[in-house]
């Protein structure tokens, strides 16, 4: 049989029950809209994500107290971890790649301030955070370059958090409570909006030696450091290490680059839209049942028909690939308009709800298309090979 | 021609094995008309169905223009079905969503003729059966006559050695009846050969060959002395 003929079988008997043949490519587009749609969604995220993170810029490096390391014995003394302090950030600055180091310590606290008062989240930073975390300052001036152990008492103020104490006044040099101690406000951040949930407006700024007498702390959280593009990254890691083991004695810090917590953002946001998908594929396999039910229904009315085209001289093989080509081109049709459904509806959220990312990468399409084809194969195979296996006789007599 | 050799064909019903086919042995030369006739259930449909190899011999040897077909692959089978046969049913058996010239295309479609190749093939049967200007109709628009010369149009457009009709008139009225054999006849004027399965002594009686079956054996097999006219 010729494949020019071989489509107009199929065709024919395709166009033959409209409504039927519709409605089961229908469960196919729904399914494959669902996926094409959920994933386009999972991947916008993906992105949306990533992007959030990297606006922080990807040349830092964190650094953090404590090792994960697992002994076979008692760690005993050299199991203590010492904290991370403010020496060793200072320490750390005089490495020649090092642009920027910001040390931190973070914490929540009541701010009081022009008769209000607010509990919010107190950051002891230094005067390289707006470089490092790319976070301007929309009037005054950052924490200044002070004593990193006995700095000012000076304060910078989120936009939220300004403007829920002041107001539209202006609070530059005006004085706040933190904790029971008195700040002099300096500035005030360009709003930075939240993300993944933390609000960065909704912040104070205080020096960092403050930040820790503040909430009782004896060591950093954390310590950032910015190099200069075009460092190696390795280069980096090592040269921190050196400047750190040296003031330690051993290795109780743990050293995080931004590639590699992008990476492990990565494979958590990838397994976020494999479930997504996963969620849609449920509804792709139901279409695939729609296939198997509507290909039996065929093969049982047309049993008759099995049979004349065995005495015509079909083989068993033309029989199964018929019934088989049906099941396909029903699936890919329907697979088709269910990724422009899926693609149409993603381009409607995105114009509708701009907040909502939304991302259809080509290898999705291609691979939803291939899936649909698949399931039309997976689902024809079973009343196909029956079409083929009739007895002619049998089917003949079949009315 | 056809050469049949102690065919026996039996079916299991229950625990009871019917011999449909008992001990036949048949030999239809080439170009001969035949009549198959019997009461119900006396296996001349299965021997049609044998003859027309969509059923299988329990044992025996079938002998088809010199060569024995039992011993076929499913392939093998199909294109001798294909080339060498051709059906005429009762129920006409059209595929009711494809026109008429659609529906005797079919086989040529099986084979794997190009279109270009089908075409005159086509217009040339559609002329013969009288059926040009019903081309493009599908089956549910003809008439019981029209539907079966459209059948016998498909059943001959591989211009197959052997005929074979079951009940070729059984659901039509006698005026198209009468059609549909005499263009089964002219067909066996051109040396195909005809085997004709039914009911009706009257269509028996114009065979050459008339053969009567019961509980699955030949009972008699006799030659027609008044040949038909094919003039009548």
């Amino acid at each position: 049989m010729q494949i020019r003929d071989f489509l107009r079988l199929t065709g024919t008997s395709i166009l033959a029950h409209k409504l039927r043949s519709f409605l089961t490519m229908l469960g196919i587009a729904v399914g494959i809209a669902a996926v094409v749609l959920l994933t386009s969604i999972g991947e916008g995220i993906h992105k949306f994500v990533l992007a959030e993170f990297t606006q922080f810029g990807t040349t830092l490096v964190a650094i953090n107290p404590g090792k994960t390391t697992t002994m076979g014995m008692s760690m005993g003394v050299f199991g203590t971890v010492r904290p991370l302090s403010i020496e060793d950030a200072e320490a750390l600055k005089k490495l020649p790649f090092a642009k920027s180091v910001v040390g931190f310590v973070q914490g929540n606290a009541e701010i009081e301030g022009n008769n209000r008062s607010r509990r919010t989240t107190v950051y002891g930073t230094g005067h390289g955070f707006p470089v490092a975390f790319s976070m301007p300052v929309r009037s005054g001036r950052f924490l200044p370059p002070d004593d990193p152990v006995a700095p000012r008492a000076f304060a910078v103020l989120g936009s939220k958090v300004k403007s829920e104490l002041f107001g539209n006044v202006n609070p530059l040099g005006k004085l706040i409570r933190i904790g029971g101690d008195r700040y002099r406000v300096i500035g005030v951040m360009e709003s930075k909006g939240q993300v993944l949930g933390f609000d960065l407006d909704d912040t104070v700024y205080i020096p960092l030696a403050r930040g820790l007498e503040l909430f009782n702390r004896e060591g950093l959280v954390e310590i950032d450091v910015m190099y200069y593009e075009g460092t190696n990254v390795d280069q980096v890691v090592t040269g921190i290490k050196r400047v750190l083991m040296a003031r330690h004695g051993r290795e109780d810090f743990t050293i995080t680059t931004q590639q590699q917590m992008l990476d492990v953002l990565g494979s958590i946001l990838d397994i976020l839209t494999i479930a997504v998908g996963a969620i849609g594929g449920i509804s792709l396999l139901v279409g695939g049942i729609g296939i198997i039910t509507i290909m039996t229904i065929s093969v049982n009315e047309r049993t008759s028909e099995i049979g004349l085209m065995r005495a015509l001289g079909a083989r068993n093989s033309q029989i199964l690939s018929l019934f088989l080509g049906e099941a396909v081109v029903l699936s890919a049709i329907g697979g088709i308009a269910g990724m422009i459904l899926g693609i149409g509806i993603g381009q409607l959220l995105a114009v509708a709800l701009p907040a909502l990312p939304v991302h259809t990468p080509w290898t999705f399409v291609v691979l939803a298309e291939s899936v649909a084809v698949f399931i039309g194969l997976a689902a024809g195979v079973i009343p196909a090979m029956h079409a083929a296996s009739l007895d002619p006789v049998e089917a003949l007599r079949a009315e | 021609m056809i050469k049949l050799e102690q065919i026996h064909r039996d079916f299991q019903v229950g625990d009871q094995v019917v011999h449909a086919l008992d001990d036949i042995n048949l030999e239809i030369n080439q170009g001969e008309y035949l009549s198959v006739m019997g009461p119900s259930g006396s296996g001349k449909s299965t021997l049609l169905n044998l003859i027309g190899m969509l059923d299988h011999p329990t044992s025996g040897r079938y002998y088809l223009n010199g060569k024995d077909v039992t011993e076929l692959d499913e392939l093998e089978e199909a294109q001798t079905r294909n080339t060498n046969i051709g059906f005429v049913f009762q129920a006409f058996h059209l595929v009711p969503r494809l026109t008429a010239a659609e529906n005797i295309e079919l086989p040529l479609i099986l084979a794997g003729i190009s279109p270009e190749e089908r075409k005159p093939k086509v217009e040339n049967a559609l002329e013969l059966m009288h059926l040009t200007d019903r081309a493009h109709h599908k089956p549910e628009q003809l008439s019981g006559g029209q539907r079966q010369r459209v059948a016998i149009a498909r059943a001959t457009i591989m211009e197959p050695s052997v005929i074979l009709a079951d009940e070729p008139t059984g659901n039509l009225d006698q005026k198209s009846g009468h059609d549909v054999i005499k263009t089964l006849e002219s067909l066996n004027q051109k040396d195909m050969t005809l085997i004709v399965v039914t009911h009706d002594q009257a269509l028996g009686d114009r065979s050459h060959r008339a053969i009567r079956m019961v509980d699955g054996r030949i009972e008699q097999d006799i030659k027609n002395s008044g040949r038909h006219d094919t003039n009548q």
